[in-house]
Protein backbone atom coordinates (compact mmCIF):
# COMPACT_ATOMS: atom_id res chain seq x y z
CA UNK A 1 0.00 0.00 0.00
CA UNK A 2 1.06 3.48 -0.73
CA UNK A 3 0.61 4.71 2.65
CA UNK A 4 2.43 8.18 3.62
CA UNK A 5 2.55 7.88 8.04
CA UNK A 6 0.97 11.30 8.96
CA UNK A 7 4.27 12.73 10.09
CA UNK A 8 5.94 12.91 6.86
CA UNK A 9 3.00 14.66 5.05
CA UNK A 10 2.86 17.95 3.63
CA UNK A 11 2.42 20.68 6.24
CA UNK A 12 -1.96 21.02 6.52
CA UNK A 13 -3.33 23.87 4.23
CA UNK A 14 -5.50 26.25 4.75
CA UNK A 15 -8.97 25.25 6.73
CA UNK A 16 -11.69 23.51 4.97
CA UNK A 17 -14.42 22.55 7.52
CA UNK A 18 -14.98 25.24 10.08
CA UNK A 19 -17.91 24.37 13.30
CA UNK A 20 -18.17 27.54 14.99
CA UNK A 21 -20.31 27.14 18.17
CA UNK A 22 -22.54 24.39 16.76
CA UNK A 23 -25.41 23.31 18.74
CA UNK A 24 -28.42 20.78 17.99
CA UNK A 25 -31.59 19.53 19.86
CA UNK A 26 -34.19 16.77 19.29
CA UNK A 27 -36.49 17.97 20.82
CA UNK A 28 -35.97 18.58 23.98
CA UNK A 29 -32.74 16.39 23.76
CA UNK A 30 -29.42 17.84 22.83
CA UNK A 31 -27.61 16.08 20.54
CA UNK A 32 -24.91 18.43 19.30
CA UNK A 33 -23.50 21.43 21.96
CA UNK A 34 -20.75 23.55 21.46
CA UNK A 35 -19.10 22.06 18.68
CA UNK A 36 -15.99 24.42 18.12
CA UNK A 37 -13.40 22.12 15.46
CA UNK A 38 -11.65 22.88 12.09
CA UNK A 39 -10.51 20.22 9.42
CA UNK A 40 -7.54 21.47 7.72
CA UNK A 41 -8.21 20.73 3.67
CA UNK A 42 -6.21 17.40 3.07
CA UNK A 43 -6.65 16.47 6.46
CA UNK A 44 -8.55 13.19 7.68
CA UNK A 45 -9.96 13.61 10.69
CA UNK A 46 -12.22 10.45 12.36
CA UNK A 47 -14.92 11.07 15.22
CA UNK A 48 -14.76 8.25 17.62
CA UNK A 49 -17.61 7.45 20.42
CA UNK A 50 -20.41 5.80 21.82
CA UNK A 51 -23.41 5.49 19.82
CA UNK A 52 -25.66 8.06 20.26
CA UNK A 53 -23.05 10.38 21.11
CA UNK A 54 -23.76 13.15 18.13
CA UNK A 55 -20.59 11.96 15.52
CA UNK A 56 -23.18 10.78 12.82
CA UNK A 57 -25.03 13.96 13.12
CA UNK A 58 -22.55 16.44 13.19
CA UNK A 59 -21.44 14.38 10.48
CA UNK A 60 -24.65 15.06 8.47
CA UNK A 61 -25.02 18.33 9.47
CA UNK A 62 -21.87 19.55 6.91
CA UNK A 63 -23.96 19.00 3.96
CA UNK A 64 -26.78 20.28 5.81
CA UNK A 65 -28.99 16.92 5.56
CA UNK A 66 -29.52 18.27 9.31
CA UNK A 67 -30.51 21.87 10.65
CA UNK A 68 -28.12 23.13 13.23
CA UNK A 69 -29.81 25.72 15.85
CA UNK A 70 -27.29 27.86 16.72
CA UNK A 71 -23.36 28.25 15.62
CA UNK A 72 -22.47 28.33 12.22
CA UNK A 73 -20.55 25.21 10.00
CA UNK A 74 -18.71 26.67 6.52
CA UNK A 75 -17.25 24.44 3.80
CA UNK A 76 -14.32 26.07 1.80
CA UNK A 77 -15.38 29.48 3.31
CA UNK A 78 -18.94 28.81 2.48
CA UNK A 79 -21.65 29.10 4.84
CA UNK A 80 -23.44 25.79 4.80
CA UNK A 81 -26.91 26.25 3.97
CA UNK A 82 -27.62 29.95 4.80
CA UNK A 83 -27.20 33.35 3.81
CA UNK A 84 -25.57 35.66 6.40
CA UNK A 85 -27.29 39.04 6.02
CA UNK A 86 -25.83 40.77 8.86
CA UNK A 87 -26.64 38.80 12.22
CA UNK A 88 -29.04 37.02 10.47
CA UNK A 89 -28.39 33.76 8.86
CA UNK A 90 -31.50 33.04 5.98
CA UNK A 91 -31.83 29.47 4.97
CA UNK A 92 -31.06 28.98 1.25
CA UNK A 93 -33.17 27.90 -1.58
CA UNK A 94 -33.45 24.23 -1.67
CA UNK A 95 -31.38 24.46 -5.46
CA UNK A 96 -29.35 26.88 -3.89
CA UNK A 97 -28.49 23.94 -0.98
CA UNK A 98 -27.66 21.36 -3.08
CA UNK A 99 -25.35 23.07 -5.34
CA UNK A 100 -23.62 23.17 -1.93
CA UNK A 101 -23.96 19.63 -1.05
CA UNK A 102 -22.94 18.64 -4.85
CA UNK A 103 -19.23 19.05 -3.68
CA UNK A 104 -19.47 17.87 -0.38
CA UNK A 105 -19.80 13.84 -0.75
CA UNK A 106 -21.36 11.40 1.28
CA UNK A 107 -20.60 8.00 1.75
CA UNK A 108 -23.34 6.13 4.24
CA UNK A 109 -22.91 3.23 6.15
CA UNK A 110 -25.77 0.77 3.91
CA UNK A 111 -24.50 2.39 0.80
CA UNK A 112 -27.38 2.97 -0.21
CA UNK A 113 -26.60 2.56 -4.05
CA UNK A 114 -29.58 3.02 -6.75
CA UNK A 115 -31.03 -0.65 -7.07
CA UNK A 116 -32.11 0.19 -10.29
CA UNK A 117 -28.86 1.40 -11.77
CA UNK A 118 -25.85 -0.65 -12.30
CA UNK A 119 -22.36 0.05 -10.99
CA UNK A 120 -21.69 2.44 -14.06
CA UNK A 121 -24.90 4.34 -14.07
CA UNK A 122 -24.73 4.89 -10.47
CA UNK A 123 -21.19 7.18 -10.83
CA UNK A 124 -22.57 9.08 -13.94
CA UNK A 125 -26.21 9.38 -12.19
CA UNK A 126 -25.49 12.60 -10.18
CA UNK A 127 -22.28 14.16 -12.51
CA UNK A 128 -24.82 13.75 -15.76
CA UNK A 129 -27.64 14.97 -13.94
CA UNK A 130 -26.56 17.48 -11.26
CA UNK A 131 -23.13 18.42 -12.86
CA UNK A 132 -24.55 18.54 -16.18
CA UNK A 133 -21.26 16.77 -17.82
CA UNK A 134 -21.96 15.32 -21.06
CA UNK A 135 -22.59 11.50 -20.92
CA UNK A 136 -19.87 10.37 -22.44
CA UNK A 137 -17.34 12.30 -20.58
CA UNK A 138 -19.00 11.35 -17.21
CA UNK A 139 -18.52 7.52 -18.53
CA UNK A 140 -14.97 8.15 -19.06
CA UNK A 141 -14.42 9.10 -15.98
CA UNK A 142 -16.94 6.62 -14.10
CA UNK A 143 -14.53 3.86 -15.71
CA UNK A 144 -11.64 5.20 -14.61
CA UNK A 145 -12.92 5.70 -10.98
CA UNK A 146 -14.40 2.14 -10.84
CA UNK A 147 -11.17 0.70 -11.82
CA UNK A 148 -9.30 2.67 -9.34
CA UNK A 149 -11.52 1.04 -6.47
CA UNK A 150 -10.91 -2.16 -8.10
CA UNK A 151 -14.46 -2.82 -9.95
CA UNK A 152 -13.50 -2.74 -13.40
CA UNK A 153 -15.12 -6.16 -14.05
CA UNK A 154 -18.30 -5.40 -12.33
CA UNK A 155 -18.91 -1.73 -13.72
CA UNK A 156 -22.49 -3.92 -15.34
CA UNK A 157 -23.76 -5.30 -12.43
CA UNK A 158 -26.59 -4.09 -10.51
CA UNK A 159 -25.99 -3.52 -6.48
CA UNK A 160 -27.91 -6.28 -5.35
CA UNK A 161 -25.74 -8.57 -7.64
CA UNK A 162 -22.53 -6.97 -5.58
CA UNK A 163 -20.86 -7.89 -2.14
CA UNK A 164 -21.01 -5.37 0.40
CA UNK A 165 -17.19 -4.43 0.68
CA UNK A 166 -17.92 -4.02 -3.49
CA UNK A 167 -20.87 -1.87 -2.73
CA UNK A 168 -19.34 0.60 -0.75
CA UNK A 169 -16.29 0.67 -3.41
CA UNK A 170 -18.91 1.84 -6.07
CA UNK A 171 -20.65 4.19 -3.33
CA UNK A 172 -17.02 5.92 -2.93
CA UNK A 173 -16.68 6.09 -6.46
CA UNK A 174 -19.73 7.38 -6.85
CA UNK A 175 -19.01 10.25 -4.23
CA UNK A 176 -15.48 10.85 -5.63
CA UNK A 177 -17.09 11.46 -9.11
CA UNK A 178 -18.42 14.81 -8.03
CA UNK A 179 -14.46 16.65 -7.55
CA UNK A 180 -15.71 16.82 -3.90
CA UNK A 181 -13.65 19.19 -1.91
CA UNK A 182 -14.70 16.59 1.24
CA UNK A 183 -15.79 13.77 1.65
CA UNK A 184 -17.87 12.59 5.13
CA UNK A 185 -17.73 8.63 5.96
CA UNK A 186 -20.70 7.87 8.07
CA UNK A 187 -19.52 4.44 9.63
CA UNK A 188 -18.26 3.27 6.18
CA UNK A 189 -17.75 -0.41 6.95
CA UNK A 190 -20.20 -0.92 10.02
CA UNK A 191 -22.66 -3.40 7.76
CA UNK A 192 -19.43 -5.30 6.45
CA UNK A 193 -18.80 -8.60 6.77
CA UNK A 194 -15.03 -8.31 8.68
CA UNK A 195 -13.50 -10.09 5.46
CA UNK A 196 -14.85 -7.35 3.30
CA UNK A 197 -13.48 -4.42 5.60
CA UNK A 198 -10.19 -4.79 4.16
CA UNK A 199 -10.99 -3.91 0.62
CA UNK A 200 -12.90 -0.79 1.66
CA UNK A 201 -10.54 0.46 3.98
CA UNK A 202 -7.93 0.19 1.13
CA UNK A 203 -9.95 2.39 -0.92
CA UNK A 204 -9.83 4.98 2.05
CA UNK A 205 -6.42 4.42 3.00
CA UNK A 206 -5.72 5.52 -1.08
CA UNK A 207 -7.98 8.85 -0.75
CA UNK A 208 -6.18 9.83 2.41
CA UNK A 209 -2.59 9.40 0.63
CA UNK A 210 -3.82 12.06 -2.16
CA UNK A 211 -4.86 14.55 0.30
CA UNK A 212 -8.70 14.11 0.12
CA UNK A 213 -10.14 15.92 3.12
CA UNK A 214 -12.14 13.78 5.10
CA UNK A 215 -14.37 13.38 8.40
CA UNK A 216 -15.21 9.55 8.90
CA UNK A 217 -16.74 8.13 12.01
CA UNK A 218 -15.92 4.83 12.35
CA UNK A 219 -15.36 2.00 14.78
CA UNK A 220 -11.89 0.71 13.68
CA UNK A 221 -9.64 1.80 15.78
CA UNK A 222 -6.51 0.17 13.72
CA UNK A 223 -8.00 2.46 10.97
CA UNK A 224 -8.11 5.94 13.23
CA UNK A 225 -4.65 5.20 14.18
CA UNK A 226 -2.51 4.63 11.28
CA UNK A 227 -4.55 6.41 8.28
CA UNK A 228 -6.28 9.80 10.52
CA UNK A 229 -4.11 12.79 11.28
CA UNK A 230 -6.56 13.78 13.98
CA UNK A 231 -9.42 11.27 16.75
CA UNK A 232 -12.09 13.75 17.92
CA UNK A 233 -13.48 11.80 20.92
CA UNK A 234 -17.68 12.24 21.19
CA UNK A 235 -19.57 12.17 23.83
CA UNK A 236 -22.87 13.69 24.44
CA UNK A 237 -22.88 15.75 21.72
CA UNK A 238 -19.93 17.20 23.04
CA UNK A 239 -16.04 16.98 21.70
CA UNK A 240 -14.52 15.92 24.63
CA UNK A 241 -11.10 15.41 23.18
CA UNK A 242 -9.84 15.92 19.98
CA UNK A 243 -5.62 15.11 19.38
CA UNK A 244 -2.99 13.27 17.39
CA UNK A 245 -4.17 9.11 17.28
CA UNK A 246 -1.48 7.83 19.22
CA UNK A 247 -2.67 11.18 21.61
CA UNK A 248 -6.04 10.26 22.30
CA UNK A 249 -5.37 6.62 21.94
CA UNK A 250 -2.67 5.74 23.96
CA UNK A 251 -2.95 8.06 26.72
CA UNK A 252 -5.82 9.88 26.61
CA UNK A 253 -6.44 13.21 28.98
CA UNK A 254 -9.67 12.08 30.10
CA UNK A 255 -11.48 9.42 32.03
CA UNK A 256 -14.27 8.76 29.80
CA UNK A 257 -12.42 8.45 26.73
CA UNK A 258 -9.73 5.82 28.54
CA UNK A 259 -13.50 3.90 29.56
CA UNK A 260 -14.47 4.41 26.03
CA UNK A 261 -11.11 3.40 24.01
CA UNK A 262 -11.59 -0.24 27.23
CA UNK A 263 -14.68 -0.86 25.85
CA UNK A 264 -13.71 -1.10 22.38
CA UNK A 265 -10.24 -2.23 21.97
CA UNK B 1 -8.48 -32.37 -7.73
CA UNK B 2 -8.33 -34.83 -4.61
CA UNK B 3 -7.00 -38.58 -5.35
CA UNK B 4 -10.21 -40.39 -6.56
CA UNK B 5 -11.11 -43.16 -3.36
CA UNK B 6 -12.66 -46.30 -3.45
CA UNK B 7 -15.86 -45.07 -2.93
CA UNK B 8 -16.13 -42.47 -5.73
CA UNK B 9 -14.96 -44.76 -8.62
CA UNK B 10 -17.92 -46.72 -8.41
CA UNK B 11 -20.74 -45.24 -8.39
CA UNK B 12 -22.66 -48.48 -9.98
CA UNK B 13 -22.52 -52.14 -9.99
CA UNK B 14 -20.12 -53.25 -7.13
CA UNK B 15 -21.76 -51.57 -4.53
CA UNK B 16 -22.65 -52.73 -0.46
CA UNK B 17 -24.74 -55.80 -1.04
CA UNK B 18 -25.99 -57.44 -4.15
CA UNK B 19 -29.73 -56.52 -4.22
CA UNK B 20 -30.60 -55.30 -7.58
CA UNK B 21 -30.44 -51.33 -7.97
CA UNK B 22 -34.42 -49.92 -7.02
CA UNK B 23 -36.84 -48.23 -9.61
CA UNK B 24 -38.47 -45.36 -8.02
CA UNK B 25 -42.08 -44.99 -8.34
CA UNK B 26 -43.86 -41.44 -7.85
CA UNK B 27 -46.95 -41.80 -5.47
CA UNK B 28 -49.94 -41.27 -7.81
CA UNK B 29 -52.45 -38.78 -6.63
CA UNK B 30 -55.66 -40.61 -7.02
CA UNK B 31 -58.39 -38.55 -5.47
CA UNK B 32 -56.87 -35.28 -7.38
CA UNK B 33 -57.39 -37.15 -10.98
CA UNK B 34 -60.67 -38.02 -10.30
CA UNK B 35 -61.48 -34.73 -9.03
CA UNK B 36 -59.79 -33.71 -12.84
CA UNK B 37 -61.71 -36.07 -14.30
CA UNK B 38 -65.19 -34.82 -12.93
CA UNK B 39 -64.19 -31.26 -13.41
CA UNK B 40 -63.21 -31.75 -17.14
CA UNK B 41 -66.59 -33.52 -17.29
CA UNK B 42 -68.56 -30.64 -15.68
CA UNK B 43 -66.81 -27.82 -18.04
CA UNK B 44 -67.71 -30.08 -21.25
CA UNK B 45 -71.54 -29.86 -19.84
CA UNK B 46 -71.51 -26.38 -19.07
CA UNK B 47 -70.06 -25.71 -22.55
CA UNK B 48 -72.24 -27.57 -24.48
CA UNK B 49 -75.37 -26.65 -22.21
CA UNK B 50 -74.90 -23.00 -23.28
CA UNK B 51 -73.19 -23.69 -27.11
CA UNK B 52 -77.17 -25.85 -27.72
CA UNK B 53 -79.08 -23.69 -26.03
CA UNK B 54 -80.83 -21.45 -28.80
CA UNK B 55 -82.04 -18.90 -26.47
CA UNK B 56 -78.39 -17.74 -26.26
CA UNK B 57 -78.88 -16.86 -29.36
CA UNK B 58 -75.22 -17.17 -30.54
CA UNK B 59 -76.04 -16.18 -33.98
CA UNK B 60 -77.57 -12.56 -32.70
CA UNK B 61 -73.92 -12.50 -30.93
CA UNK B 62 -72.10 -13.20 -34.13
CA UNK B 63 -74.18 -10.79 -35.80
CA UNK B 64 -73.75 -7.91 -33.53
CA UNK B 65 -69.96 -8.76 -32.76
CA UNK B 66 -68.35 -6.29 -35.27
CA UNK B 67 -71.41 -4.18 -35.36
CA UNK B 68 -70.57 -0.23 -36.10
CA UNK B 69 -72.41 0.91 -32.73
CA UNK B 70 -70.66 -1.79 -30.77
CA UNK B 71 -67.29 -0.78 -32.44
CA UNK B 72 -67.75 2.67 -31.72
CA UNK B 73 -68.82 1.87 -28.06
CA UNK B 74 -65.62 -0.08 -27.73
CA UNK B 75 -63.79 2.38 -29.02
CA UNK B 76 -64.97 5.13 -26.26
CA UNK B 77 -64.67 2.51 -23.84
CA UNK B 78 -60.93 2.38 -24.44
CA UNK B 79 -60.51 6.16 -25.10
CA UNK B 80 -62.10 6.86 -21.15
CA UNK B 81 -60.09 3.73 -19.97
CA UNK B 82 -57.06 5.35 -21.35
CA UNK B 83 -57.75 8.94 -20.48
CA UNK B 84 -58.93 8.53 -17.22
CA UNK B 85 -56.14 6.35 -15.43
CA UNK B 86 -53.90 8.87 -17.31
CA UNK B 87 -55.64 11.70 -15.05
CA UNK B 88 -55.60 9.00 -12.31
CA UNK B 89 -51.67 8.50 -12.28
CA UNK B 90 -51.37 12.24 -12.36
CA UNK B 91 -53.50 13.28 -10.07
CA UNK B 92 -52.65 10.14 -7.39
CA UNK B 93 -48.63 11.35 -8.09
CA UNK B 94 -49.64 15.13 -7.01
CA UNK B 95 -51.78 13.90 -3.89
CA UNK B 96 -49.73 11.38 -2.91
CA UNK B 97 -46.73 13.69 -3.14
CA UNK B 98 -48.94 16.09 -0.99
CA UNK B 99 -49.69 13.64 1.51
CA UNK B 100 -46.26 12.74 2.45
CA UNK B 101 -45.57 16.43 2.55
CA UNK B 102 -44.59 17.90 5.94
CA UNK B 103 -46.74 20.97 5.70
CA UNK B 104 -49.90 20.42 7.32
CA UNK B 105 -52.66 21.79 5.22
CA UNK B 106 -51.30 20.50 2.06
CA UNK B 107 -51.13 17.04 3.78
CA UNK B 108 -54.94 17.53 4.94
CA UNK B 109 -56.03 18.76 1.30
CA UNK B 110 -54.60 15.45 0.14
CA UNK B 111 -56.06 13.35 2.90
CA UNK B 112 -59.29 15.28 2.51
CA UNK B 113 -59.29 14.27 -1.50
CA UNK B 114 -58.60 10.76 -0.63
CA UNK B 115 -61.14 10.18 1.84
CA UNK B 116 -63.79 11.87 -0.02
CA UNK B 117 -63.73 10.45 -3.28
CA UNK B 118 -62.86 6.76 -2.20
CA UNK B 119 -65.53 7.37 0.50
CA UNK B 120 -68.75 8.37 -2.46
CA UNK B 121 -69.86 5.72 -5.11
CA UNK B 122 -68.44 6.59 -8.07
CA UNK B 123 -71.91 6.00 -10.18
CA UNK B 124 -73.04 8.97 -7.52
CA UNK B 125 -70.08 11.89 -8.56
CA UNK B 126 -71.05 10.81 -11.97
CA UNK B 127 -74.37 11.84 -12.07
CA UNK B 128 -73.24 14.30 -9.34
CA UNK B 129 -70.86 16.14 -12.26
CA UNK B 130 -73.44 15.36 -14.77
CA UNK B 131 -75.77 17.72 -12.39
CA UNK B 132 -73.04 20.25 -11.81
CA UNK B 133 -75.27 23.01 -13.62
CA UNK B 134 -78.21 22.57 -11.21
CA UNK B 135 -75.57 23.73 -8.26
CA UNK B 136 -73.23 26.42 -10.58
CA UNK B 137 -75.09 27.54 -13.41
CA UNK B 138 -72.35 29.42 -14.56
CA UNK B 139 -68.45 28.79 -14.25
CA UNK B 140 -66.33 31.65 -14.41
CA UNK B 141 -62.40 31.73 -14.65
CA UNK B 142 -60.93 34.78 -12.90
CA UNK B 143 -59.71 36.38 -9.63
CA UNK B 144 -62.06 35.57 -6.96
CA UNK B 145 -64.20 38.81 -5.44
CA UNK B 146 -63.11 40.70 -8.42
CA UNK B 147 -65.08 41.76 -11.52
CA UNK B 148 -62.38 40.26 -13.73
CA UNK B 149 -63.30 37.22 -15.75
CA UNK B 150 -65.28 35.41 -17.69
CA UNK B 151 -67.88 32.70 -17.16
CA UNK B 152 -69.96 30.33 -19.37
CA UNK B 153 -72.77 28.24 -18.76
CA UNK B 154 -72.30 25.20 -16.54
CA UNK B 155 -74.15 23.17 -19.36
CA UNK B 156 -72.17 24.07 -22.10
CA UNK B 157 -68.92 22.82 -20.43
CA UNK B 158 -69.90 19.65 -19.11
CA UNK B 159 -70.78 17.48 -21.33
CA UNK B 160 -71.49 13.90 -20.93
CA UNK B 161 -67.84 12.90 -21.87
CA UNK B 162 -66.71 15.94 -19.46
CA UNK B 163 -68.74 14.39 -16.91
CA UNK B 164 -67.62 11.14 -17.15
CA UNK B 165 -63.82 12.05 -17.82
CA UNK B 166 -64.18 14.16 -14.43
CA UNK B 167 -66.28 11.79 -12.58
CA UNK B 168 -63.88 8.84 -13.43
CA UNK B 169 -60.73 10.59 -13.43
CA UNK B 170 -60.98 12.16 -9.70
CA UNK B 171 -62.47 8.56 -8.10
CA UNK B 172 -59.40 7.08 -9.67
CA UNK B 173 -56.85 9.76 -8.74
CA UNK B 174 -57.57 9.02 -5.35
CA UNK B 175 -57.09 5.46 -5.58
CA UNK B 176 -54.03 6.10 -7.76
CA UNK B 177 -52.83 8.47 -4.91
CA UNK B 178 -53.06 5.52 -2.49
CA UNK B 179 -50.90 2.90 -4.46
CA UNK B 180 -48.46 5.46 -5.34
CA UNK B 181 -47.90 6.37 -1.68
CA UNK B 182 -47.42 2.45 -0.92
CA UNK B 183 -44.96 2.66 -3.54
CA UNK B 184 -43.24 5.70 -2.89
CA UNK B 185 -42.90 4.61 1.28
CA UNK B 186 -41.67 0.99 0.03
CA UNK B 187 -38.21 2.79 -1.37
CA UNK B 188 -35.68 3.06 1.43
CA UNK B 189 -35.17 6.32 2.79
CA UNK B 190 -31.57 5.96 2.34
CA UNK B 191 -31.68 6.23 -1.31
CA UNK B 192 -33.41 9.80 -1.18
CA UNK B 193 -30.63 10.56 1.05
CA UNK B 194 -27.57 9.39 -0.95
CA UNK B 195 -29.47 11.62 -3.75
CA UNK B 196 -29.94 14.60 -1.98
CA UNK B 197 -26.03 14.29 -0.54
CA UNK B 198 -25.09 14.17 -4.34
CA UNK B 199 -26.94 17.75 -5.03
CA UNK B 200 -29.81 16.31 -6.46
CA UNK B 201 -33.24 18.55 -5.87
CA UNK B 202 -35.93 16.70 -3.90
CA UNK B 203 -38.33 17.03 -7.27
CA UNK B 204 -34.85 15.55 -9.13
CA UNK B 205 -34.41 12.92 -6.44
CA UNK B 206 -38.77 11.94 -6.75
CA UNK B 207 -37.92 11.43 -10.30
CA UNK B 208 -34.57 10.11 -10.99
CA UNK B 209 -34.58 7.70 -7.93
CA UNK B 210 -37.58 7.21 -5.93
CA UNK B 211 -40.15 6.90 -8.22
CA UNK B 212 -38.61 4.28 -10.62
CA UNK B 213 -37.61 2.02 -7.72
CA UNK B 214 -41.28 2.73 -6.27
CA UNK B 215 -42.53 1.09 -10.15
CA UNK B 216 -42.26 -2.84 -9.09
CA UNK B 217 -44.51 -2.21 -6.02
CA UNK B 218 -47.14 0.14 -8.18
CA UNK B 219 -47.83 -1.48 -11.20
CA UNK B 220 -49.55 -4.42 -10.38
CA UNK B 221 -52.18 -2.86 -8.43
CA UNK B 222 -52.31 0.20 -11.01
CA UNK B 223 -52.61 -2.52 -13.57
CA UNK B 224 -55.73 -3.94 -11.54
CA UNK B 225 -57.13 -0.29 -11.25
CA UNK B 226 -56.68 -0.43 -14.90
CA UNK B 227 -58.61 -3.41 -16.07
CA UNK B 228 -61.31 -2.60 -13.11
CA UNK B 229 -61.42 0.84 -14.83
CA UNK B 230 -62.30 -0.45 -18.07
CA UNK B 231 -65.30 -2.31 -16.66
CA UNK B 232 -66.04 0.59 -14.12
CA UNK B 233 -66.48 2.49 -17.47
CA UNK B 234 -69.87 1.08 -18.18
CA UNK B 235 -71.24 3.27 -15.78
CA UNK B 236 -71.43 6.09 -17.84
CA UNK B 237 -74.52 4.48 -19.63
CA UNK B 238 -76.33 6.08 -16.80
CA UNK B 239 -75.20 9.61 -17.72
CA UNK B 240 -76.38 8.24 -21.52
CA UNK B 241 -72.81 8.26 -23.14
CA UNK B 242 -72.60 5.74 -25.95
CA UNK B 243 -69.86 3.20 -24.34
CA UNK B 244 -69.40 -0.29 -25.02
CA UNK B 245 -72.18 -1.33 -22.95
CA UNK B 246 -74.77 1.97 -23.72
CA UNK B 247 -74.25 0.55 -27.18
CA UNK B 248 -75.15 -2.82 -26.73
CA UNK B 249 -78.39 -1.20 -24.32
CA UNK B 250 -79.38 0.80 -27.25
CA UNK B 251 -79.64 -1.95 -29.98
CA UNK B 252 -81.52 -4.86 -27.85
CA UNK B 253 -84.09 -1.65 -26.16
CA UNK B 254 -85.17 -1.77 -29.97
CA UNK B 255 -84.73 -6.01 -31.52
CA UNK B 256 -85.03 -7.05 -27.73
CA UNK B 257 -82.16 -9.60 -28.15
CA UNK B 258 -81.07 -8.73 -24.72
CA UNK B 259 -78.88 -11.81 -23.71
CA UNK B 260 -76.74 -11.75 -27.03
CA UNK B 261 -75.91 -8.21 -26.97
CA UNK B 262 -75.13 -8.35 -23.57
CA UNK B 263 -72.60 -11.23 -24.47
CA UNK B 264 -71.30 -9.16 -27.49
CA UNK B 265 -70.40 -6.60 -24.83
CA UNK B 266 -69.12 -9.04 -22.58
CA UNK B 267 -66.24 -10.63 -25.39
CA UNK B 268 -65.03 -7.33 -26.30
CA UNK B 269 -65.04 -6.73 -22.34
CA UNK B 270 -62.81 -9.85 -22.04
CA UNK B 271 -60.76 -9.26 -25.07
CA UNK B 272 -59.74 -6.19 -23.99
CA UNK B 273 -59.10 -7.11 -20.26
CA UNK B 274 -56.84 -10.53 -21.70
CA UNK B 275 -54.77 -7.63 -23.73
CA UNK B 276 -54.60 -5.56 -21.00
CA UNK B 277 -53.28 -8.07 -18.74
CA UNK B 278 -50.63 -9.09 -21.15
CA UNK B 279 -49.56 -5.73 -21.34
CA UNK B 280 -49.01 -5.23 -17.43
CA UNK B 281 -46.97 -8.50 -17.42
CA UNK B 282 -44.66 -7.49 -20.17
CA UNK B 283 -44.37 -4.06 -18.04
CA UNK B 284 -43.81 -5.65 -15.18
CA UNK B 285 -40.68 -7.44 -16.58
CA UNK B 286 -39.67 -4.33 -17.67
CA UNK B 287 -39.25 -3.29 -14.45
CA UNK B 288 -38.28 -6.26 -12.60
CA UNK B 289 -35.09 -6.22 -14.61
CA UNK B 290 -33.03 -4.81 -12.09
CA UNK B 291 -34.64 -6.70 -9.45
CA UNK B 292 -33.59 -10.29 -10.39
CA UNK B 293 -31.29 -9.58 -13.49
CA UNK B 294 -28.52 -12.76 -13.93
CA UNK B 295 -25.55 -11.11 -15.83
Amino acid sequence: MMHTPPENRPAMRAPMIVFDRVSKNFGDLPVLRDINLTVSAGEVISLIGPSGSGKSTLLRCVNHLERIESGSITVDGDLIGYRRVGNLAHELPEKLIARQRARIAMVFQNFNLFGHKTALENVMEAPVHVLRIPRKEAEEQAVKLLTRVGLSDKMNNYPRMLSGGQQQRVAIARALAMKPKVILFDEPTSALDPELVGEVLDVMRDLASDGMTMMVVTHEMSFAREVCHRIAFMEGGRIVECGKPAEVLDSPAFERTRAFLSRVQ
Amino acid sequence: MSIATQDDQAPTGSGQSDEPMLTYVPARAWGTRAAAVLLSLAVVYFLVSIGGNANFGWSVVGEYLFDARILSGLYLTIWLTIVTMVIGVVLGTIFAVMAMSRNIVISTVADAYIWFFRGTPVLVQLIFWYNLGALFPELSIGIPFTSWGMSVPTNTLISPITAAVLGLGLNEGAYMSEIIRSGLLSVDPGQRQAATSLGMTSRKALWRIVLPQAMPVIIPPTGNQTIGMLKTSSLVSVISLSDLLYSAQTIYSRNFQTIPLLIVACLWYLLATTILSWVQNRIERHFARSRNAST
